[in-house]
């Protein structure tokens, strides 16, 4: 089966990026497909390569986008919901005049669309956060 | 696992999959981002000519309030935007009746939303359509995508 996976919450303050996390692990483990994961709301804070957490926590950004490596999954991040948080590539950091970007890598900056697409192409779209 | 049943979707002249979308607003507004983001992915996916529907239960149901004024709070107003869904061919705007009752609100109280139908002459309809909570219920076993905001 085909899923789709979105991510309407921020790393650390709620266990909503966790969830998703370990679904999609188990996703991927079932031998299902997982078509994208798209980063909307304060979800966006999962893509940025700033993020430190304390060495005996979990990295959750990290996590990610090992994830994205090891088995070639789409990471999107919405661009309207990212300007909004400040996480930017070098291409958005440039078009709006910042000094700096901070997408962490694996993630990219794509639009909306991307989410309408999660939910037609795939059997499953599920929502994990508020 | 269980099968998905491809016989209920419906396909369009261009051979294009059409999915029931339904967007389930449950924040009143301007409290939160959620409005507005929400909008924000109503507008994009109406280019995508699936079979969209809103849905607003709970405090979601004063997003549709007339005369919502944001200039104290300094929020960016949203309401205005509801106006222009039916542009979008977004027509159908189910709203709790429950949720209106709970809150003291009536139909007289919810902005004049209407679409026009271009299979009758343009003729000018209404976009909110006040459904009991088991209906609601009904309609949200329909759907193939739910989002909530």
């Amino acid at each position: 089966m085909k899923f789709s996976v979105m991510v309407n919450e921020g790393p650390y303050t709620h266990q909503a990026a966790d969830t998703a996390y370990h679904f999609t692990r188990a996703v991927l483990d079932a031998g299902h497909e997982i078509f994208r994961i798209f980063f909307y709301h304060d979800g966006v804070h999962n893509g940025t390569r700033l993020t430190t957490p304390p060495q005996d926590d979990r990295h959750i950004v990290d996590r990610w986008s090992e994830l994205a490596h090891d088995h070639d999954i789409d990471l999107v991040v919405c661009v309207a919901a990212a300007q909004r948080r400040g996480i930017l590539d070098k291409e958005e950091a440039k078009r709006n005049g910042k000094d700096g970007d901070n997408i962490a890598p694996g993630f990219r900056i794509s639009g909306l669309g991307q989410l309408i697409e999660a939910g037609i192409e795939a059997d499953r779209l599920v929502v994990f956060g508020d | 696992m269980k099968q998905i049943d491809w016989s209920s979707l419906v396909i369009n002249e261009s051979g294009k999959v059409v999915k029931k979308f339904m967007y389930v607003n449950r924040h009143a507004p301007h409290g939160t981002i959620y409005p507005l983001e929400g909008l924000e992915v109503v507008l994009i996916g109406a280019a995508f000519d699936q079979d969209v529907s809103m849905a607003f239960i709970g405090d979601g149901v004063f997003q549709l309030n007339k005369g919502q004024d944001t200039a104290d709070s300094g929020m960016k107003n949203v309401a205005p935007t509801y106006g222009a869904l039916g542009d979008y061919e977004v027509t159908k705007l189910y709203v709790e009746q429950e949720s209106l009752d709970e809150r003291g609100l009536e139909l007289n109280d919810l902005m004049n939303l209407t679409w026009e139908d271009e299979e009758e002459n343009w003729a000018e309809k209404p976009s909110i359509r006040v459904v009991s909570r088991a209906q609601l219920s009904d309609l949200l076993e329909q759907q193939d995508v739910i989002l909530n905001f």
